[in-house]
């Protein structure tokens, strides 16, 4: 059988307020497959998604991803885990008053001595690959603009050439298109299908929208109130499956 | 369920801005009385301003000639002391920042610092720093230097606490380490302020420099000493007026170059 990309055992987080995050959660990702995660707000989603690239740590239980722990990276070994995960925000988080190139060529400054990145000092290759990143989402016309003139769909996918810069194995995207109309949210879960299907790249993306999980997801994860209630594959997905997901909202609403 | 409720009774009296009013009120009325603050005693003795007026009111043209090289001078200090002030601030504010440094004994150490060197007045600065390296320039240099660096870095600490953390957590996420973090992310959402407070700190110590002179720290202060210890008006006018020319220069010139920056 092949090794899973990423382990998660036993994961279970709460924060020091005492919210439980997260419940003993067990995952599995295999390269190359594209994850949406859906469940309430509230539900753990973006905490479970954090715990990958450790931006939240976990209380309890263990994640491996290609076979090595990574719970307890400090550091550089940190760093060296977290430029090799691409993220992308439901806010985009471009600096807004930086030019689009020099947004996208942040990126790369994990493979950068501090020095050299300070004094912005950035290879020819690596200035070149800023292009062809921005060739990928189609932003290329756009690389002297300032990133607060572009559109909430522009710079989401500026957001995404940014994290190709990284070389990364896996993409996580937090409710990247929360903020977008619905014509742009096509183009940027495009964008993420294509990366997955031509680079390979492994996605995980959270998501409030169940038509949108079920049209582009290859596997779909259900999270409640911390805990992980659903995982099937899309082949095996009902519609009336997020009833069990949603189960509560309803009620909330009334 | 779905009613607005009755407000108290507080709430339909405002009674806390009433108390706040009257508290505030008493306050100055007790203030005045003990510092025996008297509108007699002030419109009695205004005689005494017209006929120093009246003395001002014939400058000594010639004079103009001396004062032009302390005043540039005045101007040089400040430049000089505002600039040194801010370099050492930078530092001191990004680790004084709420949201950079997440360590609370470390924060709480640089801004007591912080706290005890904005304390210190220029003046007392001024005569210590005199004291120090004795009386010229540099004692001035050396006194806005340290105002500046305790002025600036509360506004630059304050400046970067205000930023989109966002930002930085995609940085932190694409694996930069700290000092990227601060260069790629916090640095480009704080220059603009950062120069815009940079010219008013200026602006500030151009005016607290032509004083600071009173006490021996160089500039055009001295020589508002000399001229005023030898009751020459006709001088100290002269004076007077290049610093008001220069005062309105440095104060225009940095207002339009802040009003650009936004």
């Amino acid at each position: 059988m092949e090794e899973p990309l990423i382990d998660i055992r036993n994961v279970s987080k709460v924060y020091d307020s005492g919210t439980v995050g997260l419940k003993n959660i067990n995952l599995t990702i295999k390269k190359g497959e594209f994850v949406v995660v859906v469940g309430l707000s509230g539900a753990g989603k973006s905490t479970l998604l954090r715990t990958i690239n450790r931006m939240h740590d976990v209380t309890d239980g263990d994640i491996l991803i290609e076979g090595k722990s990574i719970i307890h990276y400090k550091g550089k070994e940190l760093r060296k885990l977290r430029r090799k995960i691409g993220m992308i925000f439901q806010n985009f988080n471009l600096v807004k008053r930086s030019s689009v190139q020099r947004n996208v060529l942040s990126g790369r400054v994990g493979y950068y001595s501090t020095l050299k990145s300070v004094l912005g000092l950035f290879s020819k290759e690596d200035k070149q690959k800023a292009v062809d990143a921005l060739k990928q989402v189609k932003m290329a016309d756009k690389i002297y603009s300032r990133a607060d003139e572009l559109s909430g769909g522009q710079q989401q996918r500026v957001a995404i050439a940014r994290a190709l810069m990284q070389d990364p194995k896996i993409m996580l995207a937090d409710e990247p298109i929360a903020s977008l109309d619905p014509l742009t949210t096509k183009a940027v879960m495009d964008e993420l299908k294509e990366l997955n299907r031509k680079l390979g790249i492994t996605v995980i993306v959270n998501l409030h929208s169940v038509p949108l999980a079920m049209q582009y997801a290859d596997r779909i994860v259900g999270l409640r109130a911390g805990q992980l209630v659903y995982d099937k594959p899309i082949e095996e997905v009902q519609e009336a499956d997020f009833d069990s997901i949603y189960e509560g909202a309803a009620k909330q609403n009334e | 369920m779905n009613e607005v409720p009755k407000r108290t009774f507080a709430q339909r009296f405002h009674l806390k801005f009433v108390a706040w009013s009257v508290l505030f009120i008493v306050l100055l009325c007790g203030s005045a009385a003990l510092t025996g603050v008297n509108w007699g005693e002030f419109f009695s003795n205004i005689g005494q301003f017209f006929s120093l007026i009246g003395k001002m009111a014939h400058p000594d043209w010639k004079y103009v000639q001396i004062v032009i090289q302390p005043v540039i001078q005045t101007l040089q200090m400040a430049i000089v002391g505002t600039t040194i002030g801010t370099l050492v601030a930078v530092p001191f504010s990004v680790v004084a920042a709420r949201n950079l440094v997440k360590n609370p004994v470390i924060r709480g150490i640089i801004r007591f610092i912080l706290n005890l060197v904005r304390t210190l007045p220029d003046l007392l600065l001024a005569a210590i720093m005199v004291a120090i390296v004795g009386i010229g320039p540099s004692a001035g240099v050396w006194t806005l230097a340290i105002f500046s660096f305790g002025m600036i870095s509360k506004l630059f600490y304050e400046s970067i606490e205000t930023i989109d953390n966002g930002q930085l957590e995609a940085l932190r996420a694409a694996g930069a380490n700290y000092f990227q973090i601060i260069v790629f992310a916090v640095l480009p959402q704080v220059i603009e302020n950062f120069i815009s407070y940079f010219l008013y700190t200026f602006e500030i110590n151009v005016r607290a420099s032509t004083v600071l002179g009173y006490l021996g720290a160089g500039g055009i202060g001295m020589l508002l000493q000399q001229s005023l210890d030898s009751f020459d008006y006709s001088q100290t006018a002269v004076i007077i007026l290049a610093t008001l020319i220069v005062v309105l220069v440095i104060d225009g010139l940095s207002n339009y170059l802040r009003e650009k920056l936004d």
